[in-house]
């Protein structure tokens, strides 16, 4: 176990079993590959699931009121947009966590942020629109925590497939 | 291959582009005729805003249209980012097995940062218990053999914010 205690979380981890119905898992299962670019994506996913296309834009918009899903919509890829990403980790003691959360957060740059259980205990997604930028996002976050930032761009790309079946 | 740079170069966005990035930063309208929609805000006809989404998608600047769970709330509460001392001289080979094993979703090489930090291979495990994801490192540290000389498995006690790539305005940078 790291150092740093427990100061509270932003959205904790629950010990409830996810419960869904089969319109549900369904739908999730299957958008999260990716809505056909067709003229009527929504009508042509609820006719694959066998669901009307009110019944699918109902749930859709459910999923995302009560968290089930972060977000609906394209996902960039920003590299290919001619920008900069990269991971990068910090080691934030805990008396000074939730102010660091707090400011790393602040940044737009930040796409993704996750508290780990390791020494280096912070650890977020910056994408900026120009390879330059994360450099100078770094700086920038270093100033304002007063923490140094571990910088961890990929050098080689392996494999990336996320998916969750439920 | 894994480092495409190439694909970067013909990824120029339009101005269009740009417009409709910026307009479904959030998400993509949930409405019966989306592209329409759009089309809308922007004075663009619904075929040509649906013709740019199906150009960024081919060219790589967009992965997909698509719905991104919360994976705890899947059930998939054991998020472990696992990482390993991989030498120099295998790494290349080895983390192509390793992204190649079925479970692991991201699998890429990144830098040391000694004396903190001696992993530079990273392969993020998602199970639905601790015993699961550990049981599939092992599986790692099994391919990996001689040629690791450490590992440990990263969890995550919390999500402190997941809010996707954003694009911001062009004005605001400077």
């Amino acid at each position: 176990m790291s150092a740093t205690a427990e100061p509270k979380a932003r959205r904790p981890m629950s010990d409830d079993k996810p419960v869904f119905t089969d319109i549900e898992r369904a739908i999730i299962n299957r958008l999260q590959y990716g809505l056909p670019l067709t003229l009527t994506p929504y009508q042509d996913v609820a006719d694959e699931l066998g669901i009307t296309e009110q019944q699918l834009l109902d749930q859709l918009k459910a999923l995302l009121a009560n968290g089930t899903l972060t977000r609906f919509g394209p996902m960039f890829h920003a590299g290919e947009m001619g920008g900069g990403l990269t991971l990068a980790a910090m080691r934030i003691p805990a008396e000074d966590y939730d102010r660091v959360t707090e400011q790393v957060n602040s940044f737009p740059e930040v796409a993704h942020n996750y508290r780990r259980e390791h020494e280096l205990n912070m650890w977020f997604v910056l994408a900026t629109e120009t390879p330059e930028g994360i450099a100078d996002t770094i700086a920038r976050i270093e100033a304002l925590t007063g923490y140094p930032v571990y910088n961890m761009p990929k050098e080689q790309e392996f494999h990336v497939n996320l998916h969750f079946e439920i | 291959m894994s480092i495409s740079t190439s694909k970067s170069e013909q990824a120029k966005l339009t101005e269009q582009d740009r417009e409709l990035i910026m307009a479904t930063q959030e998400g993509l309208p949930l409405v019966s005729d989306p592209w329409g929609e759009l089309g809308r805000q922007l004075g663009m006809r619904a075929e040509d805003v649906l013709a740019r989404f199906q150009q960024m998608q081919n060219s790589g600047v967009i992965r997909r249209v698509a719905a991104v769970p919360d994976h705890y709330k899947l059930g998939y509460r054991y998020n472990g980012m696992t990482v390993w001392d991989v030498s120099d001289s295998a790494i290349s080979e080895m983390g192509q097995r390793v992204g190649d094993l079925p479970f692991v979703s991201h699998c890429y090489r990144r830098p040391r940062h000694l004396p903190y930090w001696s992993f530079n291979l990273f392969a993020m495990v998602h199970g639905t218990s601790r015993e699961e994801v550990e049981d599939k490192a092992r599986q790692i540290k099994d391919l990996l053999g001689d040629s690791c000389a450490g590992n440990t498995i990263l969890y995550s006690s919390a999500i402190l914010k997941k809010t996707g790539l954003r694009l911001r305005k062009q004005k605001d940078t400077p």
